[in-house]
């Protein structure tokens, strides 16, 4: 399966169908959602409407460790089976699981002034996801820094996997350390302990953050082989006509943009 | 054994030899901490809440700083070739440059903090915990620099790069080593935080020599 899609041609031509309807189906899943999370869901006893900000922040966590495995995954599959399309992948990936942290820490915080009283403090599950998101910025710094961009996808996906080590720390961070961030609520051995009320906007919201970040990935992936395809048609412009005529036709059969 | 003893000795003489390394490392380090009674007013109870913080901080810069020269000399000019086609594998000749690169740089900072305490008004037994943390935490900081280091080995600004790779990942050595003294003064604890370091410094160990290995094979690719 994961060889049949290493063709970057199928690859372009199974995106180009499945973007319109991911993105029509995202664009969907989050209005209802929105409207369910912001308007229709019930207000906490004792936080109010501020709980709202809940079904924003809880979600995009979610992103921003998935989209964190995903790259490592993706890496993996990189070094190990030298897969074309997965190093691809995970450097689309990363600024898009990037915003989701930047997206959560901010959201927290603006969650934080009013229940905690303090835009941010240093407990354990802050610290460890802004560690996070330096790891997301030192990936996509490292995977840019390189003028050849094999060199720097290679690198990357070391990175990438040496800061796995991260996620479990993330995770447990609240069981482990007495925190002021509230421990698991609902990914916790015993079942989710949050109202079916509330627990349904936020998987719904769930769902459409996963699918906001497919259609973006697949955006992102899609813009990354044109690229390419641009560079290697722009650096074989400058080589021989008769040799560039013979170039520009395997080329374009390899990649073609439906 | 005797390539690994000998490649650890060779960056050993080297960094002996170029002495201004070492200098300058311990250079920076004291001037790094002197700064903070600059900026922070030198009264005595302030700095001896901050200072096995601002030690801690300012040894992980100097250690970042020196941590260039692990790699880079030998990849420009075709050592780092030659070893990776040798008997010797790779993951142990980084084994043997961490440690070379440990003598000469973690090792001086340990031996400097001692001196550096007293100028952040630490008191006794604090001292005595500050460098005992310094000297368990460092070969961790050395391992940890080199997966940076050959991860940005040829990169454009790697200075940078190796910063934004290493800090992150330098976190958890600062968390239990500045905590391993905090925790000496309060009176309680302090051993649990000592174990947890030489955890850390003993899981590197294991871990950051394949990953540095790993990351040298995709820069000689």
């Amino acid at each position: 399966m994961i060889n049949w899609l290493a063709n970057p041609a199928r690859f372009m031509r199974l995106s180009a169908k499945a973007v319109p309807w991911c993105g029509w189906t995202t664009a969907v899943v989050l209005a209802v959602g929105l409207f369910w999370s912001l308007v229709l869901a019930p207000p906490d006893y004792q936080q109010g409407d501020t709980v709202r900000i809940m079904y924003v922040h809880v979600p995009a966590a979610w992103m921003a460790l998935s989209i964190y495995l995903f790259v490592a995954a993706a890496s993996a599959v990189a070094l190990v089976w030298r897969h074309p399309l997965a190093e691809v992948a995970a450097r689309a990936a990363a600024p898009i699981g990037a915003a989701f942290t930047f997206v959560c820490l901010a959201t927290g915080s603006l969650w934080g002034r009013p229940m905690w009283g303090a835009w941010w403090v240093w407990d354990a599950r802050l610290t460890s996801v802004l560690v996070l998101f330096f790891l997301y910025l030192g990936y996509i710094a490292l995977a840019s820094a390189f003028d050849d961009p094999a060199r720097g996808g290679r690198a990357g996906a070391v990175l990438a996997l040496v800061g796995v080590v991260n996620l479990p720390i993330i995770k447990f961070s609240v069981d482990w350390w007495n925190t002021l961030h509230q421990p698991a609520s609902v990914m916790r051995i015993g079942g989710p302990r949050i109202a079916l009320s509330m627990l349904a906007p936020l998987l719904m919201m769930a769902v459409g953050f996963s699918l906001l970040f497919v259609v973006l990935l697949l955006l992102r992936m899609r813009t990354s082989l044109n690229e390419r395809r641009a560079m290697a048609l722009r650096l074989n412009a400058d080589a021989a006509p008769a040799w560039r005529a013979g170039r520009e036709r395997v080329i374009s059969a390899q990649i073609s943009v439906p | 054994m005797t390539a690994f003893l000998g490649l650890f000795r060779r960056d050993l003489s080297l960094a002996l030899r170029h002495g201004g390394d070492t200098g300058l490392v311990i250079g920076f380090f004291v001037l790094a901490v002197i700064l903070f009674p600059f900026g922070v007013g030198p009264e005595p109870e302030l700095l001896q809440r901050i200072g096995a913080g601002v030690v801690w901080v300012a040894a992980l810069l100097a250690a970042l700083l020196s941590l260039d020269r692990l790699f880079e000399a030998d990849y420009r000019d075709g050592e780092l070739d030659l070893l990776a086609l040798s008997n010797l594998p790779l993951e142990l000749a980084v084994l043997a440059k961490c440690a070379a690169h440990w003598v000469g740089t973690g090792l001086p900072l340990a031996l400097t903090s001692p001196f550096l305490a007293l100028l952040v008004n630490l008191d006794r037994s604090a001292i005595g915990m500050l460098f005992a943390s310094l000297l368990i935490g460092t070969p961790s900081l050395s391992l940890i620099g080199s997966v940076g280091a050959a991860l940005s080995l040829g990169a454009r600004r790697q200075g940078v790069v190796l910063s934004l790779l290493v800090l992150p990942l330098y976190i958890p050595p600062l968390i239990f080593g500045a905590g391993a003294v905090e925790a000496s003064e309060a009176g309680n604890g302090a051993r649990a935080y000592l174990l947890i370091l030489g955890a850390m410094s003993l899981a590197a160990l294991a871990f950051c020599p394949w990953a540095s290995a790993a990351a040298l094979r995709q820069a000689l690719e």
